[in-house]
């Protein structure tokens, strides 16, 4: 028996045991209004949690509403809300910093996670276990990292403060690094790093297991020379899951809040306030609904452009 | 198999009614929502009596201060049913009562004869008159409080530290009354090596996500002078919150939190404080006077080595208030019940019960009784203290004044961004355009 004759048997069971009231509905409907009957219900979710929210967002950016004084109303102001931020200074070191935070963070998980993907892709003693170690970090919840990593970093007592003392002989309260100007950006850079590296290293990892070995038998019959392998089959062949890696950190990266928030909220002074504590607190703290929603939407409107203009890039990559 | 399904359907049914009953029994309960902390446990011991007299049972919701405005004034902004009664912090009084949260009190209390004039005068204006200095009572004064100052008792006596202290001022080591006297205090014991262990001068508040670096500045800047606004002129602040003197109580500030206080302190408010003072790091903790009681009994740092003192002056006096008011939230089911419990609450006997268990009552017949200032060692500097309170802005936009305020001074005490000149005249940009879009200031 082949497949196609397989299905229609299920589909004559199923149709004998559809109760004849059911039957004699369905059978004036189209194959396409079946379609839609089913699919409409995943529509109107998604009309009623992402579609509406969105539309109303936009909406909302155009008024002076305040959500915490909804029965004074709200009056229509235009672009002004867009005006306020584009020209609240502000607004544009948060941008810094976030951009600071982004770039430094992305660069250090891909640096690293690629060379621990490949020192985890040669098959050694123990190398579950080890490829466990590595994982756990970014298993555990950005709230715990927060806090913990908050202790670690405690002049006084803190593990991370004695560990450099320990190295550089230095007075392990004589530096601050979540309370400082100079060390705080690089803090939250640091805490990003070891909790996501393990993910960028874990995409990696199933891009190297993806390269074929014959590609790199071939290149051994060439007598090519290991340093020559990587960057002529491994990196190339790599390079798209690097991206893709690229993308995911740098989309979620760019809207991070609860780690940077437990760890130094936006401080010392707004020295690590990223754009989504800003955020945050004009929308929940200040209730500026309107000034907010127009932020909310040139924060989705720079992602959004970006992200595509990077699948374009790395569709090229992948279609070379 | 009849038997067994006439046994699940007995069993369903009387699953069921004890549901229903159970959840009827919960909707009678009247829920009080707080913060999480010392008093709360004391106004739960007290409220006892409460249901022993009326039969009335008590739910209780409180919620850690760090997140206590963002949860309770969401819930009022939902116009949310969770709480019956609700202790809100003083400065949202104009907020609560121009968007329709709270009861007006008025009425009830003239019926019941509840005389506001039996609670203290600062009491009544912080946490239960809006607007401002007009007889509209939004609240029932609950819980008296201001910033005040514990030290080390043990520590000043110390015979050889005294004599040091002395040789090096010309006077004698004590609690200090004045802000000179204090850094003199705190240099003199900021990185001294005590019983082996390297100790620190003060603590003070530097928190920059809610309200504790401002609730620790105005300590300073309200003795130095500095005023919110014009007293003749209401929301016009230039010369006022950047007065030459106002810019002073700021740098003051900020020189302290350089000398005199411990490593990592850039984000510390009332926990990181008691933890500090507990663990016998500091030799003087800024904080609320609620957590004073804790403190004495304290088996490490109180009792004998534990002393208070009132906030110190320079030009003048003046000490943030903190403290709240018991409110009706207007959304509730059960607000007559929830009025009970004010009318209740309010009885001089109840307040007197509420003193000794560790609640700061505000009524004049705990306050003013002769046996008072000995009922507890901080009980002369609260009533000393509660004469100087000062309260930042109740206005209904008290958020975004507060987090403009944060940022500012976090700015420059912490992050070491611009002067104290600028910080302050950059406030007033930040609050004019509040009171602007409020339509207060054209």
């Amino acid at each position: 028996m082949n497949a196609s004759s397989e299905v229609t048997r299920i589909a004559q069971r199923a149709a004998h045991a559809t109760p004849d009231s059911i039957r004699r509905r369905l059978r004036g409907l189209s194959d396409r209004t079946i379609t839609w009957l089913f699919i409409s219900p995943a529509i109107l979710l998604l009309l009623a949690v992402n579609i509406f929210p969105l539309i109303w967002t936009i909406y909302l950016s155009f008024t002076n509403f305040k959500a915490n004084r909804a029965s004074r109303g709200s009056e229509w102001v235009g672009l002004d809300n867009y005006r306020s931020v584009l020209g609240d200074p502000d607004i544009w070191h948060s941008m810094q910093v976030t951009s600071h935070f982004v770039i430094w963070s992305i660069a250090i998980e891909v640096l690293l996670g690629f060379a621990l993907a490949l020192l985890i892709d040669k098959r050694f003693r123990g190398h579950s276990l080890w490829t466990t170690v590595i994982l756990l970090p970014m298993m555990l919840s950005p709230a715990v990292v927060g806090t913990f990593w908050t202790f670690l970093f405690q002049p006084q007592s803190g593990l991370f403060n004695h560990a450099v003392a320990l190295l550089t002989g230095v007075d392990a309260s004589s530096f601050q690094m979540i309370g400082d100007v100079a060390l705080a950006p690089w803090a939250i850079v640091l805490v990003d790093a070891w909790m996501w590296t393990p993910y960028v290293m874990l995409i990696c990892l199933a891009g190297l297991r993806s390269i074929p070995d014959n590609v790199y038998e071939a290149a051994e019959v060439d007598r090519a020379s290991t340093w020559r392998q990587f960057w002529t089959v491994t990196l190339p062949m790599v390079l798209p899951f690097l991206m893709l890696a690229v993308l995911f950190r740098a989309i979620e990266n760019f809207k991070m809040f609860d780690m940077v928030n437990l760890l130094t909220s936006g401080g010392p002074g707004s020295t690590t306030e990223v754009v989504s504590i800003t955020l945050k607190r004009e929308a929940f703290e200040k209730w500026r609904t309107g000034y907010s929603s127009a932020l909310a939407i040139i924060l989705f409107v720079t992602v959004f452009g970006a992200a595509n203009i990077y699948v374009k890039a790395l569709n090229a990559v992948k279609n070379r | 198999m009849m038997g067994n399904l006439r046994k699940m359907l007995f069993g369903t049914a009387m699953l069921a009614a004890t549901s229903v009953a159970s959840g009827t029994a919960a909707a009678k309960d009247l829920t009080l929502c707080w913060a999480a902390w010392d008093p709360a446990n004391a106004l739960v011991e007290l409220s006892k009596d409460f249901t022993a007299k009326t039969g009335i049972a008590m739910k209780f919701e409180f919620v850690p201060w760090t997140s206590f405005a963002d949860r309770f004034i969401n819930e009022l902004n939902s116009k949310g049913k969770l709480c019956d009664l609700l202790i809100g912090d003083s400065q949202w009084i104009g907020g609560a009562a121009e968007n329709g949260h709270y009861v007006k009190l008025n009425d009830f209390f003239a019926k019941e004869g509840i005389k506001m004039s039996d609670f203290m005068p600062a009491t009544v204006l912080g946490y239960s008159e809006w607007p401002k200095n007009s007889p509209n009572y939004w609240a029932l004064p609950a819980m008296g409080d201001s910033v005040g100052w514990t030290y080390r008792k043990d520590w000043f006596s110390r015979p050889e530290l005294k004599a040091e202290f002395k040789k090096k001022n010309g006077h004698d080591l004590a609690a200090p009354k004045t802000w000179d006297e204090f850094k003199q205090v705190a240099e003199f014991f900021q990185g001294r090596e005590i019983d082996g262990k390297k100790v620190y001068g003060a603590y003070i508040f530097t928190e920059r996500g809610s309200e504790g670096i401002t609730m620790g500045v105005t300590n300073v800047l309200y003795p130095y002078g500095f005023k919110y606004d014009d007293p003749k002129n209401p929301y016009h602040m230039q010369g006022f919150v950047n007065s030459p003197d106002a810019i002073k109580g700021l740098e003051f500030y900020k020189s302290l939190y350089k000398c005199c206080t411990a490593p990592g302190m850039t984000n510390a408010y009332m926990g990181e404080g008691l933890d500090a003072f507990k663990s016998g790091q500091v030799a003087m903790m800024m904080n609320w006077f609620a957590f004073f009681p804790g403190l004495y009994k304290d088996p490490n740092v109180g009792g004998a080595k534990i002393g208070f003192f009132v906030n110190p002056s320079a030009r003048g006096k003046g000490v943030q208030l903190g403290g709240q008011g018991i409110s009706v939230v207007s959304y509730s089911e059960r607000k007559d019940d929830a009025l009970k419990y004010i009318k209740w609450f309010a009885q001089p006997d109840v307040q007197k019960k509420w003193w000794s268990l560790g609640g700061y009552s505000c009524h004049k017949a705990v306050l003013q009784d002769p046996g008072f200032p000995k009922s507890a060692p901080f009980a002369p500097d609260f009533l000393k203290s509660m004469e100087m309170v000062q309260d930042f802005w109740a206005e209904p936009a008290y958020a975004e004044l507060l987090l403009d305020m944060q940022k500012r001074v976090h700015d420059y005490v912490v992050a070491d961004k611009g002067t104290a000149k600028e910080a302050l005249d950059q406030l007033i940009v930040d609050w004019e355009k509040v009171f602007k879009e409020e339509g207060k200031l054209k």
